[in-house]
């Protein structure tokens, strides 16, 4: 980035101060320092894009995933979901909630130091299987576990 | 502005289980307010967690994290008083770090 500015900046009289801090404007917006965000994954709006946009071709399905969710959450915006992963050498986990507008919810890069377990909280907007996508030793896995939704909570 | 996050670390024999609570709305887009407008989008999108400066956990996230979020993990190798450190970036630019050190399991 910085030679990028380098360069704008040698550009001298080219380069109006309007323009100058529209660009830099740029960087401070909606990406911001967010370099690292999987911007078609999360914007895919078909679990298979999703899959794809992570980079994983055809994940198999594995019992060493382990997903704690409820069976039946009354309150969709408001799900408990932790994944637990057995699988050596873990790098990344991904939940997938399968039937929201946007099915890719979250990846955890895990590789250096923390275990594979990952909990958090999530927001479903109707009964869909929910699905953690494992990456190790860069091999993809995943499992699958239904949550019976109530009430929406994407609204 | 954005408030501080809660952050509880306890070491379980050599893994130091760590409970975080964060402070954001996580508007997803879809919402409308009482006037009917639509309230625009605004989460976390990236959340970093340190171990004595050494990155444990990289994350990143779409709307569709609840608000107020929760996060849970584990570090292996982990000591009594070791620090932490937590940093979250959201879709306007804002930050917020918080640490904090682990604790002995009570």
């Amino acid at each position: 980035m910085d030679r990028m500015r380098r360069r704008f900046l040698n550009a001298g009289g080219s380069m109006s101060v309007l323009a100058l801090s529209s660009f830099l404007g740029l960087f401070e917006s909606r990406q911001g320092w967010a370099a690292d965000w999987n911007k078609a994954g999360f914007e895919s709006k078909a679990m298979s894009e999703a899959v794809k946009a992570l980079g994983a071709g055809n994940p198999v399905e594995s019992r060493d995933i382990v997903i704690a969710a409820p069976d039946i959450a009354e309150n969709g915006a408001v799900v408990p979901v932790a994944v637990t992963s057995k699988i050596a050498n873990t790098q990344q986990i991904s939940i997938i909630s399968e039937k929201n507008p946007r099915p890719l919810l979250a990846t955890f890069d895990v590789s250096s130091g923390s275990e594979g377990y990952i909990s958090t909280r999530i927001k479903m907007g109707e009964t869909s299987n929910v699905w953690a996508v494992v990456k190790a030793d860069g091999k993809f896995y995943s499992a699958k576990k239904e949550v019976k939704v109530t009430v929406g909570g994407c609204g | 502005m954005a408030e501080p996050m809660r952050i509880r670390a306890t070491l379980q024999g050599d893994v130091a289980d760590v409970r975080i609570l964060m402070r954001h709305p996580m508007e997803t887009g879809l919402r409308k307010d009482a006037k009917g407008d639509t309230v625009p989008q605004h989460f976390i999108q990236n959340v970093a967690v340190t171990h004595n400066g050494k990155t444990v956990l990289d994350a990143q996230w779409s709307q569709a994290i609840s608000r107020d979020p929760f996060l849970g993990l584990r570090i292996k190798g982990a000591k009594v008083g070791d620090k932490l450190s937590v940093t979250w970036v959201d879709t306007k630019g804002d930050k917020r770090t918080d640490e904090a050190a682990v604790a002995a399991a009570s």
